[in-house]
């Protein structure tokens, strides 16, 4: 899940609602998609702007891990996928930013909130990518937790929000495959490939559990999110489902999962796992992980970077247009 | 100078015959770079065959509150639609 805190408040009572809340919330009860123009309550339209933008930095910002092994991927043609996927998560950034857009808040805002700290990204972009293997592993673990998550909020109640991840889902799941065929190459591969493998699942593992966000127990703040359609499952949820399904593909990879927990209840078909340690993530929230401070500073040198060019290329363009003005005017 | 670039509209045609459909938006400086950005982001995979930019700030649109008076009238007219025919009336 790329949007890990978005808290909104209690569920509102149907006869605590104003008449136009009522009819909104019948609308979304309906199935009904709720458009740009149309009326929303400012809380619906806050959390949403709040969910979307983090989701749209959790890909701008995704892409530096792995764009940090692009010169260094191992053949032409891992080099090739890894280019075309980081690509891909800029065109996935730019369709959020847009969808937020609609709700009447700036890209420049939503850029500003971002650099300065009031904006979130995902926590798993804090951590590093030390090996080839990471890549991989970022792939069947990060991209398969986020298409967990991604996959039913294509029924979000937001229009232009479920019209965004519907784009998104096709591209993000052969990525997850992507990662998967590198884990497996690896896996399958010398003894010391096998153990970069182990080693990144081993990283990666809790890193990738701690994306659904915290405990049920601790969110107890979703469950308007959840009136609203605009988050469809629990965090707890989200996570056993990922378990589930990741757990008997690290079996086939011959990796062992790093939990000594783990095991299969048969009563609940599903297995038991221990928790992420939620210290940890709250402290990678506060910015304190393994690469925020460098994720970040990257992030503004390539915003102030390219400020010049930014301004050269709106010049360019103002001047084009008086060009044109005054050249419509000497022939009339 | 910190003014932000004006926002585009994105409309693919997806193959031959299609009408184009808008597929999102995006922000560019003018018309020839909004056309490049859109082919960057929005046909990666050859999702089209042809592209519409068009400034959002010139679209002009129908308003959600008078959905009702602008669309309900047209629901008791059966017949505009092909079910409205009898079809053993119909010519053999």
């Amino acid at each position: 899940m790329y949007a890990q805190l978005v808290k909104t408040s209690r569920v509102k009572a149907a006869e605590d609602m104003s008449e136009e809340e009522r009819a909104f919330q019948a609308r979304i009860d309906r199935g009904e998609k709720i458009e740009p123009k149309e009326w929303m309550p400012e809380e619906y339209r806050r959390t949403l702007i709040r969910q979307i933008g983090q989701h749209a930095h959790s890909e701008i910002v995704g892409q530096l891990p792995e764009g940090n092994w692009i010169t260094r991927a191992p053949s032409l043609q891992r080099k090739a996928i890894l280019l075309a996927k980081v690509q891909d998560e800029a065109g996935h950034g730019l369709y959020l930013y847009c969808a937020a857009e609609t709700l009447g808040i700036s890209r420049d805002e939503l850029v500003a909130m971002l650099h300065s700290g009031r904006m979130k990204y995902s926590s798993i972009f804090n951590y590093p990518t030390l090996t080839w293997a990471d890549i991989g592993a970022v792939g069947w673990l990060v991209d398969g937790a986020a298409i967990m998550n991604q996959v039913p909020l294509q029924r979000c109640s937001y229009g232009p929000y479920s019209r965004a991840m519907i784009r998104i889902c096709k591209e993000e799941s052969f990525h997850q495959r992507q990662g998967y065929d590198l884990m497996t190459k690896m896996a399958r591969g010398t003894p010391e490939q096998k153990a970069m493998a182990q080693d990144a699942l081993n990283r990666f593992w809790y890193p990738s559990l701690m994306m659904f966000g915290p405990s049920d127990k601790e969110s107890v703040h979703s469950a308007q999110s959840m009136a609203w359609r605009i988050k469809i499952n629990t965090n707890d949820e989200l996570r056993q489902k990922f378990v589930d399904q990741t757990v008997p593909q690290a079996h086939y990879l011959g990796l062992t999962v790093p939990d000594d927990k783990l095991a299969w209840n048969e009563e609940k078909q599903g297995y038991d796992f221990s928790e992420p340690d939620w210290d940890e993530f709250y402290a990678v929230v506060r910015g304190d992980g393994p690469c925020n401070r460098d994720r970040l500073e990257a992030r503004v040198k390539a915003w102030e970077d390219g400020a010049w060019f930014r301004d050269g290329l709106s010049a360019h363009a103002r001047k084009a247009r008086e060009r044109q003005a005054a050249a419509k005017i000497a022939a009339e | 100078m910190s003014s932000e670039w004006p926002l585009w509209e994105v409309f693919i045609r997806g193959q031959h015959g299609l009408n184009h459909r808008h597929v999102g938006s995006l922000h560019a400086v003018d018309a020839s770079q909004a056309l490049r950005n859109a082919r960057d982001v929005y046909t990666r995979r050859h999702e089209g065959v042809s592209i519409w930019v068009a400034r959002s700030s010139d679209i002009v649109a129908s308003s959600p509150s008078e959905n009702g008076p602008q669309f309900e009238p047209a629901a008791p007219r059966v017949y505009p639609h092909p079910t409205f025919h009898d079809d053993e009336a119909r010519p053999t």
